[in-house]
């Protein structure tokens, strides 16, 4: 399956909002620097993550990257030829998602009505991410008396209506049982396998090397090291990394 | 002790006798609250909502002045009002003094500011917990607005009631734009101040009593529905 919708004309190689081009982002708060002169680009396609020790700042910059904070100094740019639609073709899923007092499908229906689709258009797509999230027999019942497992695989739900083509994932599994944390890897990489670039962040080890292609590594706010996963784990230049790998690291 | 027992006597007799001008000031209180509410919820809600969203310069010293206003006195209000729409004032070519619309517009005034500034309150602790979440949906904050009214309607309902109560104890405002004409204005907490008045404690507290059990059935009602709502809802 891959994402399309009936309003874009262009082909899909054309029609998008990356990169994204973060330059020199520092965000301060209170008079302390949480996060310090960090610059990258993120192009199309494949997993990004964002790897750090607790407190490193990895929520803040997935946040300011997702334009919900702004930072401090620096720019966060779309630099994508349909950089204008950006709001509207990201999603977030966070580690405590917030679900709306509705219906499971009201749920999802209300992030297509702000996309203002149309009412066929809603249907099929609260269908799609349904069955694939698997909580079709679900669709009836309230958002908020769900499991906690559940109430993530709804979020991933209302992400994946939105044919999101860049998908931001904060710790998504931090609070999740191993089934749940599997059921929701998968998703995740259903999302990847239909060209959604994934933009996550994670203090697990074992989950970055099973879902990442590329590794941010974050330490007190700064941005250490960049490398594809293998290399980053067989190799890391930086010595935090390589702490950190190890289980050494000391926040 | 005496005059208790006499209240709860008179009560009780005017319950089981319940005639019919007793039924036509009963109705006529609930009519001016409940309607005095329903109009002050319809501006109330949106405008404590959107200043819990919007930020502007000077946004504080509103909050302030919008709190402060929950403790308007009823008779400045029923004053205000009096001006308003006696034959001299601004409104009066409509004539609307000593009748029940008169009523129901200073209580409305007496009430919008109290459900607003509870309303505030309510929107302004849901945002904290949801504002990250519809602005990563895309949701503007003229379309956060109605979601988290909708969001806190449990909450919300809460504050209706307090709305409620201030109209359906209040009597300085009713008094002096309704005048307590008998089977026209007449309604319990004015027939109360006429009855002390006169002099006929028993039948003032008796008309007291009923009051409160009137106030106690609305509550425990919003109560239910509240309970209810959530358990389903979650």
């Amino acid at each position: 399956m891959q994402f399309s919708t009936a309003s874009c004309q262009t082909p899909a190689a054309v029609d998008t909002i990356l990169p994204l081009r973060i330059d020199n982002v520092s965000f301060e708060k209170s008079g302390q620097m949480l996060l310090r002169d960090i610059s990258f680009l993120v192009t199309g396609g494949g997993t990004t993550i964002i790897l750090g020790p607790n407190g490193a700042g990895k929520s803040l910059l997935l946040r300011i990257c997702h334009g919900i904070l702004q930072p401090t100094r620096g720019v966060v740019k779309w630099l994508g030829t349909e950089a204008c639609q950006a709001r509207h073709k990201q999603a977030m899923v966070f580690q405590n998602p917030v679900l709306l007092r509705r219906s499971v499908a009201a749920n999802i229906d209300y992030v297509l009505r702000i996309r203002k689709l149309s009412i066929g258009d809603r249907k099929y797509r609260i269908k799609q991410a349904l069955d694939l999230t698997g909580l079709s027999d679900l669709v009836r019942r309230n958002a908020r008396v769900l499991s906690g497992g559940e109430q993530q695989l709804l979020a991933l739900a209302r992400a994946w209506a939105v044919y999101p083509e860049v998908l931001f994932l904060d710790e998504p599994t931090a609070n999740l049982d191993p089934a749940a944390t599997r059921a929701v890897e998968e998703i995740i990489q259903r999302f990847r396998s239909v060209g959604s670039k994934i933009i996550m962040t994670t203090h697990d080890l074992s989950q970055a090397r099973r879902l990442a292609d590329e590794i941010l590594f974050l330490h007190h706010g700064k941005l250490l090291e960049r490398a594809p996963t293998e290399q980053f784990f067989e190799h890391p230049e930086n010595s935090n990394a390589r702490a950190f790998i190890q289980g050494n690291l000391l926040w | 002790m005496e005059d208790l027992i006499g209240a709860f006597s008179a009560a009780f007799d005017l319950m089981w006798d319940f005639d019919a001008s007793l039924a036509e000031i009963v109705l006529l209180s609930l009519y001016v609250s409940l309607s005095s509410v329903v109009l002050s919820a319809l501006f109330g809600f949106p405008i404590g909502a959107a200043l819990a969203l919007a930020r502007f310069p000077g946004q504080r010293l509103v909050v302030v002045m919008l709190n402060a206003l929950m403790g308007l006195p009823p008779v400045v209000v029923g004053l205000f009002v009096y001006l308003l729409l006696s034959r001299s004032g601004p409104l009066g070519q409509f004539g609307l003094l000593f009748t029940p619309t008169a009523m129901i517009i200073a209580q409305w005034i007496l009430i919008t500011p109290l459900i607003a500034a509870l309303t505030r309150q309510i929107i302004a602790d849901l945002w904290l917990e949801y504002h990250e979440q519809l602005l990563s949906l895309g949701s503007s904050r003229l379309r956060m607005l109605p979601t988290l009214l909708w969001e806190g309607r449990f909450s919300l309902i809460t504050a209706l009631l307090a709305g409620f109560g201030r109209a359906f104890s209040e009597v300085g405002a009713v008094l002096i734009v309704g005048g307590n004409i008998m089977h026209h204005t007449r309604v319990m907490t004015t027939s109360i101040a006429l009855e002390t008045a006169k002099g006929d404690l028993a039948l003032a507290l008796g008309l007291g009593v009923i009051l409160m059990i009137l106030a106690l059935l609305v509550n425990g009602a919003a109560y239910l529905t509240q309970d209810v709502a959530k358990r389903i809802a979650g």
